[in-house]
């Protein structure tokens, strides 16, 4: 049953765009790697059109990789029951660790960009209110990057 | 009625205020801050100040073993804390590509509606405190006490039990929890109609629930809301009826939802949902089957390269755990994403327009547990 849906969403977005890059990491959900160029579009579309309507994010995880900070987007279909994971990178970790935001198409990632902002330091270009979330206003730095580490707290173990 | 429409004189507005509710306030349930902006007693704007609870979960998990992260999850939600563990357990397990027992699939899941049982319990009597009636706390408690003396039997632990592992259970049940959980349902059977003389048909309560904060199945699903309160405008979001997990596939029960997405709709899922839980217990609790309580698992666990995602329904909704691994014993990153957070978005939303007390309201609907927005 998931296996057959998994194939139907994967042939409707090979036939939106033919050469996007399917990633094998997860063995459950369909995983598509999206230019950043084209993020906001894409999800516009996966959320309006009659065949997906993914109109519901339920995850949204940002990771922090060597040459770049990749942001996860888990979404679901309501009424059709699809799942499909769509993955953005940044361009790299510094300046242009920047992505567009998609929280006027899903209110919920108001929230989760707020949060890969203050724990990441990705920042989402658009977003209404771009503050950091659990940390105070004058923390330095983004403790969930890999290269972090708090002398005062130790974190690091 | 809104507030808005009560105001004769348009021009006779007062100028706006910010005030704190919290991080100590009896509403919030825990160290939660809003920054409330006021029109007289009217909310214009809800600012959620989150962190005072923030524990760097998922940064630790990235130096613990499998076996370790489970133990941390139950400091999250501590009212669902065998849901949190089940999520991270089975996220192992699809890892590993191993299947528990059936045996261990239905001891789970009458422990996870046990504690859906007594997490709804403790909420029923906060929502009376919340709305003014202090004796329900009592009621509730006096219930929820039998939950915990089973859990503390079988797990050792009365909040954070930690009863479940990758693989199975810490140990077997203890030889009296069947005849303790069927003395439970049958006492509960008989106080659960009291809640509703008590509370649910107050008129007091009525008023202050009825028609308040009304959430469309458009914005909770856009919001993310989950559980109960988006159950309630309609919305069929209950994983265990989506995505059947543990012993969920083989047992009957209904999904309870609304139409009116109201906060006095979001507190009757909630109660309805005690009688279906109770109901789930009953098919299960004579028929556990035999078999092995742990599956053979290495000492130090190791998961193949990729992501796990694993998604399961806790009292206050949808609770995902989500590892990505790169082969060694610690995940690369893990990320937990909890009920709390996006119900908790959608109440700026939700509280415009209304009056201090009926936020409150609203809020108490939802059921936030603080350290599992944090995490």
């Amino acid at each position: 049953m998931n296996k057959m849906k998994n194939e139907n969403i994967k042939a409707i977005i090979q036939d939106w765009v033919p050469d996007l890059e399917f990633t094998e990491d997860s063995l459950e959900y369909v995983t598509v790697v999206v230019p950043r160029a084209s993020l906001r579009h894409f999800l516009r579309k996966l959320r309006d059109d009659e065949q997906t309507k993914l109109d519901f994010m339920f995850c949204l995880t940002g990771v922090d990789y060597p040459k770049y900070l990749e942001v996860i987007y888990h979404l679901e279909s309501t009424t059709l029951g699809l799942i499909l994971v769509v993955k953005a990178r940044t361009e790299d970790r510094g300046e242009n660790a920047v992505l567009d935001t998609v929280s006027d198409l899903f209110r919920t990632a108001e929230f989760h960009e707020r949060e890969v902002f203050d724990l990441l330091g990705v920042r989402f270009k658009g977003h209404p209110d771009l503050r950091r979330l659990f940390l105070t206003e004058d923390w330095v730095g983004h403790p969930l990057r890999k290269d972090y580490v708090d002398t005062v707290n130790i974190v690091k173990r | 009625m809104k507030t808005e429409e009560l105001i004769i004189n348009p021009q006779g507005k007062t100028e706006e205020y910010f005030i704190n509710m919290g991080p100590q306030h009896p509403a919030t349930h825990g160290v939660l801050r809003l920054l409330l902006t006021l029109d007289g007693e009217i909310v214009r704007k809800v600012d959620a100040d989150l962190g005072y609870i923030h524990r760097s979960i998922e940064k630790m998990t990235e130096f613990d073993t499998y076996r370790q992260i489970v133990h941390l999850t139950d400091r999250m939600d501590y009212l669902s804390a065998h849901m949190n563990n089940e999520a991270v357990c089975l996220a192992v397990e699809k890892g590993l590509q191993i299947e528990v027992s059936d045996r261990v699939k239905v001891i789970r899941t009458i422990m996870t509606e046990l504690t859906r049982l007594s997490s709804h319990q403790l909420w029923w009597g906060v929502i009376g405190m919340d709305t003014g009636a202090l004796t329900t706390f009592m009621y509730a408690f006096r219930d929820r006490e039998m939950i915990n003396d089973i859990f503390e039997e079988t797990c050792g632990a009365r909040l954070t039990m930690n009863y479940f592992v990758p693989g199975g259970l810490m140990w077997d049940i203890h030889p009296n929890f069947q005849k303790r959980v069927k003395d439970f349902i049958k006492h509960f059977k008989t106080k659960l109609p009291e809640y509703d003389t008590l509370l649910s048909d107050n008129v007091i309560f009525r008023k202050r629930t009825e028609g308040i904060g009304i959430l469309s199945k458009e914005d909770a699903i856009s919001f993310g809301v989950t559980g109960p309160g988006a159950r309630a405008s309609g919305v069929r979001c209950d994983l265990r009826k989506k995505h059947p997990y543990s012993a969920y596939d083989r047992v009957e029960f209904k999904e309870i939802l609304g139409t009116k997405g109201d906060t006095f709709e979001r507190y009757r899922v909630r109660i309805l949902e005690m009688w279906e839980s109770m109901h789930i217990i009953e098919q299960l609790i004579d028929n556990i089957p035999e078999g092995e309580i742990l599956e053979k698992t290495k000492a130090v666990i190791k998961l193949p390269k990729g992501e796990f995602y694993q998604r399961v329904e806790t009292a206050r909704g949808e609770f995902g755990a989500n590892i990505i691994s790169d082969g060694k014993k610690s995940p690369y990153r893990m990320k937990f994403r909890s009920p709390g957070f996006s119900n908790l978005s959608v109440i700026d939303h939700l509280a415009k327009g209304w009056k201090v007390a009926d936020l409150v309201a609203i809020m108490a609907t939802f059921d936030f547990v603080i350290p599992d927005i944090d995490r």
